[in-house]
């Protein structure tokens, strides 16, 4: 048992020393694969980074282009926005301005109306008040003289010396009505 | 005589067990599982990536995950962006299969990585990424231009030559390719041994150890399962530092200074 041991621990080749076979196959079967790898394999790997790089690239630039269109369109809206301002506030100015002016207008125009109707009311004011005083006139020397005559019992038949004397009278009233 | 009564109780599995009997002819497990590799990766690559969708479905997502983890993590992150691009294939390549030579490892039935076999990442470091990085550095700067800029880093005074220069070179034109095979072999080499002693273990536990003894096989187990977990991780970070690696090194040759 011994010697076999003996023998078998002998005859175990070292585990560092290659074997020819191997060494020759470990490299026939390197060069067959990266052979193989290296015509059917990395190219189409690399081809799909490609495809995907360009994939990925074609998707920025599409991006850059919406952000490019959607700045310019921003841009757009905003001069639109501030020239409908400027146009609002114009209106607006406008809009006060006439209103100033119609307002002004309509004043001008009331206060001409108002002016017309107090001098229309005063003309007649004035027409009713010489009409009624004509009318007291003659109604009171009619009734004086009648009275007068009833008083002193003579008929102031005579045309002439009636008006004189309602004229005379008349004056007085006048006179007294001035010097109140 | 205490490792005599060992041996004749439990034997520990040993480098010896990586050494699997052919299955026919010369063609052994790790040989097999090489080639399955090939074709897995480039039948997954070329299916996946013949109908791509700009917008990516499921299956579409996970090969575009792969390819642009490495095409722009590993490779334009450690090369630069100006002269990564004709390095694509190659870094892609060489994640895609380490990491399945790795995964292996646990896949069930497989279960067996084949980086724990030396030969076949010294094939991809030595043979592969070695001559890559030095041409495509001797290119870009000229023989004399690329050994100035490798051996003679500029900013250093003057005697630190005498000792910087020899280092440099021993890093540069011997120790990387074989760092970088023997990174990923270790790593696997060592993790499919972890796990073999615990299964291995709680295997011979459970069927030949005393009846006191039995219920330790399934501690033994449980960290057989844990230990795959871990395996996994590591799998795939030395998968990703192979990679790294082979892209940071075509990075520094191509840098004008470094």
């Amino acid at each position: 048992m011994l010697t076999t041991q003996i023998v078998l621990a002998a005859e175990e080749p070292s585990p560092v020393l290659p074997h020819t076979s191997e060494v020759i196959l470990g490299l026939v079967a390197f060069g067959v694969l990266l052979f193989v790898l290296w015509k059917f394999a990395v190219p189409r790997f690399e081809k799909l980074y490609e495809e995907r790089a360009s994939q990925i690239e074609g998707g920025i630039e599409k991006a850059e282009k919406a952000q490019a269109e959607a700045q310019q369109a921003l841009e757009q809206y905003n001069q639109q926005l501030a020239e409908a301002r400027t146009e609002a506030a114009k209106i607006r100015d406008d809009a006060r301005l006439e209103s100033e002016q119609i307002r002004e207008e309509i004043r001008a125009e009331a206060q001409a109306e108002a002016a017309r109707i107090v001098a229309q009311g005063e003309s007649q004011l004035q027409a009713q008040k010489a009409q009624i005083i004509a009318e007291l006139r003659s109604e009171m020397g009619r009734q004086s003289v009648e009275l007068a005559g009833r008083i002193v019992g003579e008929s102031l038949e005579d045309e002439e010396r009636r008006n004189r004397t309602v004229e005379r009278f008349l004056a007085e009233l006048d006179s007294a009505g001035a010097g109140k | 005589m205490g490792t005599l009564v060992l041996a004749e109780g439990f034997v520990p599995p040993g480098a010896g067990d990586f050494n699997l009997p052919p299955i026919f002819g010369a063609v052994t497990k790790p040989m097999l599982l090489v080639v399955m590799s090939v074709v897995i990766i480039a039948a997954f690559f070329v299916i996946t990536s013949r109908n791509m969708k700009v917008v990516p479905g499921k299956t579409q997502f996970v090969a575009e995950s792969i390819y642009s983890f490495t095409r722009n993590t590993i490779a334009r992150e450690h090369i630069g962006s100006k002269d990564f691009q004709r390095f694509v294939p190659l870094i892609f390549t060489l994640f895609t299969f380490v990491f399945v030579n790795n995964i292996y490892g646990i896949i069930p039935i497989i279960q067996f990585p084949t980086m724990s076999h030396i030969g076949f990442p010294l094939a991809l470091s030595i043979l592969v990424v070695y001559p890559v990085y030095h041409y495509v550095g001797m290119r870009r700067h000229g023989v004399g231009g690329y050994l100035k800029n490798q051996l003679f880093p500029a900013g250093v005074p003057g005697p630190i030559y005498i000792l910087l220069t020899p280092i440099e070179f021993f890093s540069k034109f011997v120790m990387n390719p074989i760092t970088l095979a023997i990174r990923v072999f270790a790593a696997m080499f060592a993790g499919h041994l972890i796990i073999l002693v615990f299964t291995l273990a709680g295997e011979w536990l459970l069927v030949e150890a005393s009846a006191a003894l039995k219920p330790v096989a399934a501690v033994s187990f449980a960290f057989a399962i844990a230990m795959t977990f871990l395996e996994a991780l590591i799998m795939t970070i030395q998968a990703y530092v192979f990679a790294l690696l082979a892209a940071s090194y075509i990075g520094m040759a191509l840098a004008e200074d470094h």
